[in-house]
Order: structure tokens, then C-alpha cells, then sequence
């Protein structure tokens, strides 16, 4: 096993704790992006490039959209309950 | 349940799965050593018989083309399902169109040097896109990675704040169209392996010389298709995601 080999291990194991721990979703998406990146570093140098490529993208730019959107909408309907509560007592 | 069962639970399991995962993993070939019948006749035999020099895509798409016919449709189904959901009910379609202000939606403000890298990007993505489609029986990549970065291009519009002029590049009409003809087109050369040849998906074209971009009989066009369907579904699924959110009254 390369040098390179190891680290991209260390790579992807520290960053899926990091997933994990992290609390706060936006945040996560973010360190998730990260994780992926690592994910592709590893598939890279274990000679998977065709992985690795789908992964940089579906990692980077798709889970990301998806997610960021979700939580977009959340908190859009969370302001729309909150005004709505403000207007009620009146 | 409370934190203390479900720690209590959590220990249980997650005991049972290291237990498995071991004995999973003493029975390995070790690192580097494992060399597996069928992957070792591929590798000695597919670039003779196949006439292409990157194996995977020998594999997804003419020695197994079968599975990726059937990955194909999971895509199809699962990103149908994705438009179904999420579509335009008759009540929200009036409310979008009159919702003010709605050229300026929530995610106007990109500074210019996010706009500037988007700009680089965006001709950067579909040349690499259209090159891994084009090139998958030759180097790593294919139908579905070259698919991917395809659709990452659009998105680069929408990283430069302009969410509307995305939906222009790529509209609904556009990306449904791709999704459902990608998936029909794979379907189709199958078909054409089942009239010439007798077998469905059996490559009833010439291979070609090994290593030209025209090789690898019916490879390139499988990845073709592949490349539009999975763009197109990528696509589809981020803009109904993003309508559900982008188009409407901005909010902080």
C-alpha cells in the first residue's frame, strides 16, 4: 500500500466522523462536499477513475443542491408560520 | 424512546456488525493480491474481442450491457417519481406568476468573482462532459460520469446567480426530452442487436481499430445515450428541487 494510499484513507475515515459529528445541517452539507472530495481522492489512487469521477460530481455539486434546496424550504416555511403566528393575536 | 435505550440498542447492533465485519474481513485476499477469475478474463480478453482500451466501459456497456439497461431504468423511474412528487399543482402556478420581483430570486447576489470563475467553468464542464461521453471505450469515463459533468454545467449558471437564465439553457421540455429519449435510445440499440445479430444488446456493429474514437461497435453509442439520459435526469431533479425553493417571495 502507497503512502498516498494511506492518507486517503485517513482522509475518508476522518472525514466521515466528521459528517457525523457535525450538528447543524447547513454546515454539514458543506463538510459532506469535503468528505466527498476525500471519497474521490481514494477511488482515485486505488485505480478507480470511473468512480471517481462520477463521485466528484454527484459529491460536489449534486447532494449539495438537492440538500441546500431541502433546507431552503424549510426554513422558508418556518418564516411563513412564524409571520403568520405574529399576525395572529392582532 | 429515550437516549439511554437507544444507546443501549445502538451498543447491541453496533457489537453484532463489528463481530460480522471481522470475520468478514480475516477471510480477504490481502492487499493488492486479489485477483478474481472473471476479472482476469476480462482484462486478457476484452480488448481482442471488444476493440476497446477502457475495460469498464467494455463491461457496462457490451459484455453486461444488460445491467446497465436495467440501471438505466432505475434512473428513469426514480427521477419520474422525483417530477411527479414535486410537480406544479394548479393552486401554486397562480401564485408563482404573481409573486413580484420574481427575475430577482433569492440567490441574485453572487459576487463578481463567483460570477467570473462560473463563467470560466461553465464551457470548461460541457467540453470535459461531451469528451467523457464521447471517448468511454477508450479512457475512464463514459455515458454516466461524462452525463454528470454535463449537467454540472447548467448549474455553474445557477452559482453565478442566475437561476432563470439556467432555466432558458436547459428548459423542462429540453431535460424531460433527453431523459426519456437516452432511455429509449439504449432500449432501441438493443433492439437493433436482437434484428442483426438474434441476441438483445449484442453489438451488431463493425468494432472498428482498437484505440480510434470510433471503435468498440455499438460502445459509443450506448454511451451516447447514456450520457443524455443521465444529464437529463441530473438536471430534471435539481430543477424541481430548486423551483420548489428558487422561484417565490425572497427571503432571508
Amino acid at each position: 500500500m502507497t503512502a498516498l494510499q494511506l492518507i486517503a484513507l485517513a482522509a475518508v475515515m476522518l472525514g466521515g466522523t466528521a459528517v457525523v459529528a457535525t450538528a447543524e445541517p447547513l454546515r454539514q452539507t458543506i463538510v459532506l462536499g469535503v468528505f466527498g472530495l476525500a471519497l474521490t481522492f481514494l477511488f482515485f489512487v486505488f485505480q478507480a477513475p470511473d468512480v471517481a469521477l462520477s463521485e466528484i460530481v454527484v459529491s460536489s455539486v449534486g447532494l449539495p443542491v438537492i440538500v441546500l434546496a431541502a433546507l431552503r424550504k424549510i426554513r422558508q416555511q418556518e418564516h411563513a408560520r412564524e409571520e403568520r403566528e405574529e399576525e395572529a393575536p392582532e | 424512546m429515550s437516549r439511554r435505550l437507544r444507546l443501549g440498542v445502538f451498543a447491541v447492533a453496533g457489537a453484532g456488525i463489528a463481530v460480522v465485519l471481522l470475520l468478514g474481513f480475516t477471510g480477504l485476499p490481502s492487499f493488492g493480491h486479489a485477483h478474481e477469475l472473471y476479472g482476469s478474463l476480462v482484462n486478457r480478453t476484452a480488448d481482442k474481442l471488444r476493440h476497446a482500451t477502457d475495460l469498464v466501459t467494455a463491461l457496462n456497456f457490451d459484455i453486461r450491457a444488460f445491467d446497465t439497461l436495467g440501471e438505466e431504468f432505475i434512473l428513469f423511474a426514480s427521477v419520474t417519481g422525483v417530477t411527479l412528487l414535486l410537480r406544479t399543482l394548479r393552486g401554486e402556478e397562480e401564485r408563482e406568476r404573481q409573486t413580484p420581483g420574481i427575475e430577482e430570486h433569492a440567490f441574485a447576489g453572487a459576487s463578481d468573482g463567483l460570477k467570473l470563475a462560473s463563467l470560466v467553468l461553465i464551457p470548461v464542464l460541457v467540453a470535459f462532459g461531451a469528451y467523457l461521453v464521447f471517448h468511454g471505450q477508450l479512457t475512464p469515463g463514459g455515458g454516466f460520469q461524462g452525463g454528470v459533468v454535463l449537467a454540472a454545467g447548467p448549474i455553474a449558471i445557477l452559482l453565478a446567480g442566475r437561476y432563470l437564465s439556467m432555466k432558458v439553457v436547459a428548459p423542462k421540455v429540453l431535460l424531460e426530452a433527453g431523459d426519456s429519449l437516452g432511455a429509449a435510445c439504449y432500449a432501441l440499440i438493443g433492439l437493433g442487436g436482437l434484428i442483426f445479430v438474434g441476441v438483445y444488446l449484442k453489438n451488431p456493429l463493425p468494432l472498428g481499430s482498437p484505440g480510434h474514437l470510433l471503435s468498440g461497435g455499438m460502445m459509443p453509442l450506448n454511451s451516447i445515450a447514456v450520457g443524455l439520459e443521465v444529464a437529463g435526469a441530473f438536471l430534471l431533479t435539481w430543477t424541481e428541487f430548486l423551483d420548489q425553493t428558487m422561484i417565490g417571495p425572497p427571503s432571508g
